[in-house]
């Protein structure tokens, strides 16, 4: 009697591509983000009852139906980029630092301290801004090289560690706010709403401005400190392997603690621009979950902070988009991040197809014969 | 680098759009007036619902388009408020309406950048001292409308020490406050009073979340305080937490804002609140006419501001509706002053003089108390936002 053996093949099977021609890399996340932008008008119209097309058009108004609607995108885009940006050099390393959020409301409680403090004096003004800048960079450091110093002498696990100094910043600020503002609100509006002090100045007449360029300026200098300068390769071994690290004489505690550093002041200097040129004030809610987000845009960019431009570009476009249609349309706040993290799904949805590679029954035959 | 370049082109358009927007002032009519309302949280707040209630129905009731009615939630206490009231003006509001305490002086900023927009901002103080001709403060003198919420706490705290529930040393209210403001501690001190008006007996305990809305913290701070022994809850916070929380228990409960009788069937008594729509009206109307705003203005049982929600039957003691009606008759009629001087004392002492910060500076500079009384909410004199920050005797407030 033969045996007839038999496998039984599955419809589909999954192999890991080895490489991918970048026009195919494109396409596919491309299709991703259109298909998430009709998922997310489709819900919306589940909601309304109203046009998609009118939705989508809300999603665009939000962005660039004015000249101050685009300078919101670009403020928006610039504050999520530069701290996307400060977590990115730990990134590279494998330090998972979550803490972004801890280390900017820290930069900014610094700034705003400066602020309440030396806005009464006759300090000039130029001074103040470069305190408050100095203050805010140091406080930010401070706050990434804590746990950072835990890590590189104790092995302290810096997921944690850095979370948990996030809640510590904002009961810092709660109880700052209540000494500043003694009315017991809990609110303290803006610091030195008559005399400015401590503002960044207006550019070219327009408010934010300043804030772009500076972050603009600041893309440019990490892309090339990581790519081109000697810590940056050693960011990137130590990443890859910490013992690759040791063989090759590199100090690896010495580049954890310097590259926390380099994190937690970028993240202080993020703080700077939310008080001097943005917010004028302090709250624990300043950085409104972009030290989070900053983890998602750094990631999603591949650690590139180029891509890393158009990462905190198109979340910000869907945040302000989202924020239109729930104007438009009578929803609410909960819109806004319901589309966010639909597309976002996608984006990282797609990722596997990226990576990995569907083969049918059928195209499996072939490559068997 | 291509992505450089598009941020400088589109940099480049801000200004190139920047130098074409124009501020003509159109004839503004009932068919064309456009109202921006910026609130802090969404309709699941209560605070927030409150007000987005209340423009909706005037929406409804001057027959304006939902375009004409422009609302944005969840606008934090920060350049956000700057930023959303700025756009507002933008798309053509010709007023610009904030809710909350914290969006002061980011409403302040846009009106003096938009001079011919309005700018009306519930429960702020500084309207008067910026002296900005467009930037205005509202307000409700709601401490006669917690008095008359008290009055129905203290029939039901009655009614529980006459059933032999409780004896009348244990009628302790509880209270969960949001922050130790003065809109809060006059909120719970006047519905003290009146609670005491009617149970002499009766004595308070105040927590504070330190947010104005917190679902998890509202509902443990409810639940601690009935575990120490509260048999009546009250609060000034925004969530659902705390009422559910008195459901849950079945101790009774006094809301502030919304009808909160779904959330509490068996224990939600009665809630006093602030009609924004009176205000609403009278400020669409005075656009639409070309009058003046008031710069400070203070509703109240005149103008429909100080309302109480639906008493609910099946909770409130036997009586409450009747007390209510006589108390409120003597509230309008200046019979009885809400704080008045011998009805409290403060460490054993009745006050004859109490200096008050009207200006918003932190600094008590105005005496508020005459003819004895503590002149509360006086948007004539002093300014429509409480400024009665005072801790009275028979209330016991976390220690700070």
């Amino acid at each position: 009697m033969k045996k007839e053996r038999k496998t039984r093949e599955p419809l589909v099977h999954i192999t890991k591509r080895a490489t991918i021609p970048l026009w195919k890399a494109i396409l596919v996340r491309v299709v991703a983000i259109l298909i998430a932008l009709v998922i997310s008008a489709v819900v919306v119209v589940v909601f309304t009852h109203k046009n998609p097309v009118e939705v989508l058009r809300a999603m665009f108004n939000g962005n660039f139906g004015s000249a101050r609607k685009v300078l919101f995108l670009l403020q928006r885009t610039a504050m999520l980029l530069c701290i996307s940006l400060a977590v990115t050099p730990a990134f590279r390393m494998k330090f998972w630092n979550i803490g972004a959020e801890g280390q900017v409301l820290m930069g900014a409680l610094a700034a705003a301290a400066c602020m309440f403090y030396f806005g009464k004096t006759k300090m000039p003004n130029w001074l103040l801004l470069i305190l408050m800048f100095a203050a805010s960079l140091i406080f930010g450091m401070l706050w990434a090289i804590i746990p950072a110093i835990f890590k590189a002498a104790w092995n302290t696990n810096e997921t944690l560690f850095t979370l948990m100094m996030n809640y510590v910043a904002m009961q810092i600020i709660q109880i700052c706010v209540s000494i500043w503002a003694p009315n017991g609100s809990g609110v303290m509006g803006h610091i030195n709403p008559t005399t400015y002090k401590g503002w960044l100045p207006d550019v070219f007449g327009q408010k934010y401005l300043i804030n772009i360029i500076f972050v603009t300026i600041l893309t440019g200098i990490l892309f090339v400190y990581l790519t081109f300068s000697k810590h940056g390769y050693e960011i990137s071994v130590v990443g890859e392997s910490e013992n690759t690290a040791r063989y090759i004489g590199i100090n690896v505690k010495k580049v954890i603690l310097r590259t926390m550093a380099v994190s937690g002041l970028i993240c202080g200097f993020a703080g700077f621009l939310l008080v001097a040129g943005e917010n004028h004030t302090i709250t624990k809610d300043l950085a409104g979950g972009m030290g989070f987000t900053a983890i998602m845009v750094s990631w999603l960019a591949k650690f590139n902070p180029l891509i890393m431009m158009g990462v905190s570009f198109l979340l910000s476009f869907l945040h302000l988009g989202g924020v239109q249609v729930a104007q438009d349309c009578r929803l609410n706040e909960s819109i806004p991040e319901i589309i966010t993290g639909i597309i976002l799904f996608f984006i990282i949805g797609c990722e596997f197809f990226t990576r990995y590679k569907l083969n049918f029954r059928s195209a499996g035959k072939e490559e068997a014969k | 680098m291509k992505k450089i370049i598009a941020l400088i082109i589109a940099i480049v358009t801000v200004f190139a759009l920047a130098a074409c927007t124009t501020t003509d002032k159109k004839d503004v009519t009932m068919d064309n007036v456009k109202i921006g309302v910026i609130c802090l949280h969404d309709e699941n707040s209560t605070y927030d619902a409150n007000f987005i209630n209340a423009v909706k129905a005037v929406q409804a009731k001057l027959g304006l388009k939902d375009e004409q009615v422009v609302i944005r939630t969840g606008v934090d206490e920060s350049d956000a408020c700057y930023k959303a009231a700025a756009d507002m003006a933008d798309s053509g509001c010709d007023i610009v309406f904030a809710d909350s305490f914290g969006h002061e002086s980011y409403m302040v900023q846009a009106a003096k950048e938009f001079p011919n927009v309005e700018f009306c901002h519930a429960t702020g103080v500084s309207a008067k001292v910026q002296n900005i001709k467009n930037f205005h403060n509202a307000f409700a003198s709601i401490y006669e409308g917690r008095f008359l919420a008290g009055i129905a706490a203290g029939m039901k705290l009655n009614e529980m020490i006459s059933s032999g529930k409780i004896t009348a040393e244990q009628a302790k209210i509880g209270y969960v406050g949001a922050h130790p403001y003065a809109e809060v501690i006059s909120g719970y001190t006047s519905f003290f009073l009146g609670a005491r008006y009617i149970c002499p007996s009766a004595t308070m305990k105040v927590v504070y979340t330190n947010s104005w809305f917190d679902i998890a913290k509202e509902k443990e701070s409810a639940e601690s305080l009935i575990k120490d022994g509260c048999v009546l809850i009250s609060q000034h916070a925004d969530s659902e937490g705390a009422p559910k929380a008195c459901q849950a228990a079945g101790v009774p409960n006094i809301a502030y804002n919304v009808d909160t009788t779904h959330l509490g069937p068996d224990t939600a008594i009665i809630s006093s609140k602030i009609n924004w729509e009176p205000y609403f009206e009278l400020i669409i109307n005075a656009v639409v006419k070309g009058e003046a705003i008031p710069t400070d203005y203070c509703g109240d049982f005149s103008t429909g501001s100080v309302a109480l929600t639906k008493l609910n039957d099946k909770a409130a003691a036997p009586g409450t509706a009747e007390k209510i009606a006589e108390i409120e008759g003597k509230l309008k009629s200046g019979e009885i002053k809400v704080f008045a001087t011998d009805s409290f004392k403060v460490k054993g002492e009745t006050l004859s003089e109490y200096k008050a910060d009207v200006d918003g500076d932190y600094k008590g500079e105005t005496n508020v108390i005459h003819d004895g009384f503590f002149d509360e909410s006086n948007a004539k004199d002093f300014r429509s936002a409480p400024y009665f920050d005072i801790i009275i005797d028979g209330i016991t407030v976390p220690e700070s």
